[in-house]
């Protein structure tokens, strides 16, 4: 019997021939990544009472990009305590400003084929798209890990998703994975890895699959992963990872055991949106309704990469956000901003009437930069619509992919794309 | 252990257990606004020591750790529910709040007095008078949940290692 790809990481991982679901590993931590909000100022007392260290202090990285740039004076007080707990510690890879974790840890080579990434947030599993072994973790946790330079994991069960055809015009990997979760539930995957194949995937930029193994944890799984191949290694390169090519580049076998197998026709997806306030509350736009939109948001780890923002200028080009309704873009990193800025991407955006923001977590989860007040409804491009996720609980957040973010800014109510493409 | 059931449904995340809003504050200052996305009277309710018993999908969402800490702030000593969201439920037994999967919650009612061990895998409802059995938890994680927690069990490994 074969392995899958979760499987085979693991076994190379702790040194075994091979691994089976349910076994418990020890595996080696190649990064351990603390957020500004669940990171030090968590486990500081507790770690500095233990007086054990840090094991791999050059495995550990800091990113401050929840509170960035700070609201409060409080905020600003928990990004410099990371900044300081960082340098008392020997942690010398300190980022802030440059954007949510999860877009640095794939532009900065963090994110490699083969290795295991945990970090303090659940979305770590946005490393898959590397076929990398990324997973969210407690902060207590990561105390344990910091200490021991290691991490135990129940080997999971493999649910395989097979996308095969091409997508349509103005439909994006972000409905791919909606679709997927509306058709798992967002309980569906819990302690499982989702391997994401097929045609579709493999022709998608690194950027699309990136949002789709982002959203694996909002089926409740544990990794989401996709098979690394060369636009893995030239997505790398590209970012300035000069070994890219040495990564292990595993496969699963074509005999590998999955729990499930699930396969879905690409040609037949239409834009969709996650209604309120569940994730697999999933709903083609058409079928929606009408939905009349205060806040329309393009960014974050999910939503807010080159690809994201490309479409968006692509159906704002020449025309004008809604009257009475707001279009925030928080590209998804100063990379990803800076990019944006020299293809022209931002001056599209903003001559559509757009305001640009800092690259940050803060909308995303209501904690600055866009949150939404009472009765409000924002249609995101981000990961969650959980109720009072984005501020007031009587607000409220559908999900959708940049294209349909942008003709809803246009129209001022949740709009398929496909009319402006 | 023997506590007063609070009782929820399905889908009791992460954002309603300790919404984003409230991140900055102390954990102690969290737990006056936690389940306040279903519950606004929660804190004022829990008496330390009182049982958390949920549906499905308990504590689904963020990896924040914020979550479990809390509700064990608020005073709650245990929760049980339908099924959980992984990185909740290893948050728990890392911060020393026991849980347990147990799929006839439904049969649990709010107010109920719930006595729950452990180590033999036993629960019974002293209102409904009605007893169920779970798989006991493997030592493990019972060895962490006597230690109090990851923290508590790394310091006893400690203190042990230093008397040799």
């Amino acid at each position: 019997m074969g392995m899958t790809l979760a499987e085979k990481i693991l076994a190379a991982k702790c040194g075994k021939d091979r691994v089976s679901p349910n076994e418990i590993v020890i595996v080696p931590v190649d990064c351990a990544m603390m957020t500004d909000i669940l990171g030090p100022r968590m486990i500081s007392d507790e770690f500095d009472r233990l007086g054990m260290g840090i094991k791999y202090p050059d495995r550990v990285v800091i990113v401050a990009d929840h509170y960035t740039p700070a609201a409060t004076e409080h905020q600003a007080e928990i990004v410099d305590f990371s900044r300081r707990w960082a340098a008392e510690h020997g942690v010398s890879r300190f980022y802030q400003l440059e954007g949510p974790c999860h877009q640095l840890l794939a532009e900065k080579g963090y994110s490699r084929p083969g290795n295991i990434v945990v970090g303090t947030d659940s979305h770590t599993c946005s490393s898959g798209a590397f076929g990398c072994f990324g997973t969210g973790i407690g902060s207590t946790e990561m105390l344990g890990v910091l200490i021991s330079g290691e991490i135990w994991f129940k080997v999971p069960e493999t649910v395989r998703i097979n996308w095969s055809g091409s997508l349509k015009r103005g439909v994006m990997a972000k409905d791919i994975i909606l679709r997927t979760i509306g058709e798992i539930g967002h309980d569906g995957a819990t302690y499982q890895s989702m391997e994401f194949g097929g045609d579709t995937i493999e022709a998608l930029p690194m950027d699309e699959r990136i949002c789709i193994s982002n959203m694996a944890v909002e089926a409740g799984a544990k990794v989401g992963l996709i098979q690394a191949d060369e636009k893995t290694v030239e997505y790398m390169l590209a970012h300035g990872v000069a070994d890219a090519a040495e990564a292990p580049r595993y496969a699963p076998d074509s005999d590998a055991r999955y729990c499930r197998v699930l396969n879905f026709d690409a040609a037949a997806l239409e834009p969709v949106v996650s209604c309120p306030h569940e994730v697999d509350n999933v709903s083609t736009v058409s079928e929606a309704g009408t939905v009349k939109a205060d806040q329309i948001y393009i960014g974050s780890c999910t939503g807010g990469r080159m690809s994201d923002l490309r479409m968006a200028a692509s159906i704002l080009r020449g025309r004008k956000v809604a009257e009475g309704c707001r279009l925030l873009v928080s590209p998804a990193s100063r990379t990803v901003w800076m990019q944006a800025l020299k293809e022209g991407v931002l001056g599209t955006l903003s001559e559509a009437g757009a305001t640009i923001l800092a690259s940050t977590c803060g909308a995303c989860l209501g904690l600055h930069s866009g949150t939404i007040g009472r009765g409000e409804v924002c249609v995101s491009t981000t990961n969650r619509n959980f109720i009072g996720r984005q501020g007031s609980k009587e607000g409220s957040t559908y999900l959708s992919s940049a294209a349909t973010a942008a003709a809803t800014a246009v129209t001022g109510r949740l709009t398929d794309p496909r009319e402006f493409l | 252990m023997r506590g007063t059931v609070h009782k929820y449904g399905d889908n009791i995340n992460t954002d309603i257990i300790t919404p984003g809003k409230y991140m900055e504050l102390s954990i102690e200052d969290m737990a006056r606004h936690a389940m306040e996305g279903v519950d606004e009277d929660f804190y004022s309710k829990v008496k330390p020591g009182d049982i958390l018993v949920c549906g499905k999908n308990c504590g689904s969402g963020s990896s924040r750790e914020t979550a479990p800490r809390a509700l064990k702030a608020a005073g709650i000593s245990a929760i049980v529910a339908k099924s959980f969201a992984r990185i909740f439920y290893r948050n728990c037994f890392n911060i020393g709040l026991p849980v347990l999967e147990l799929p006839e919650t439904d049969e649990i009612g709010d107010g109920d007095t719930l006595d729950i061990n452990f180590s033999s895998g036993e629960v019974v409802d002293l209102d409904s008078g009605r007893a169920y059995s779970f798989a006991p938890l493997p030592q493990r994680l019972l060895d962490m949940l006597d230690a109090g927690g990851l923290v508590a069990q790394l310091e006893q490994e400690k203190n042990r290692r230093g008397e040799k």
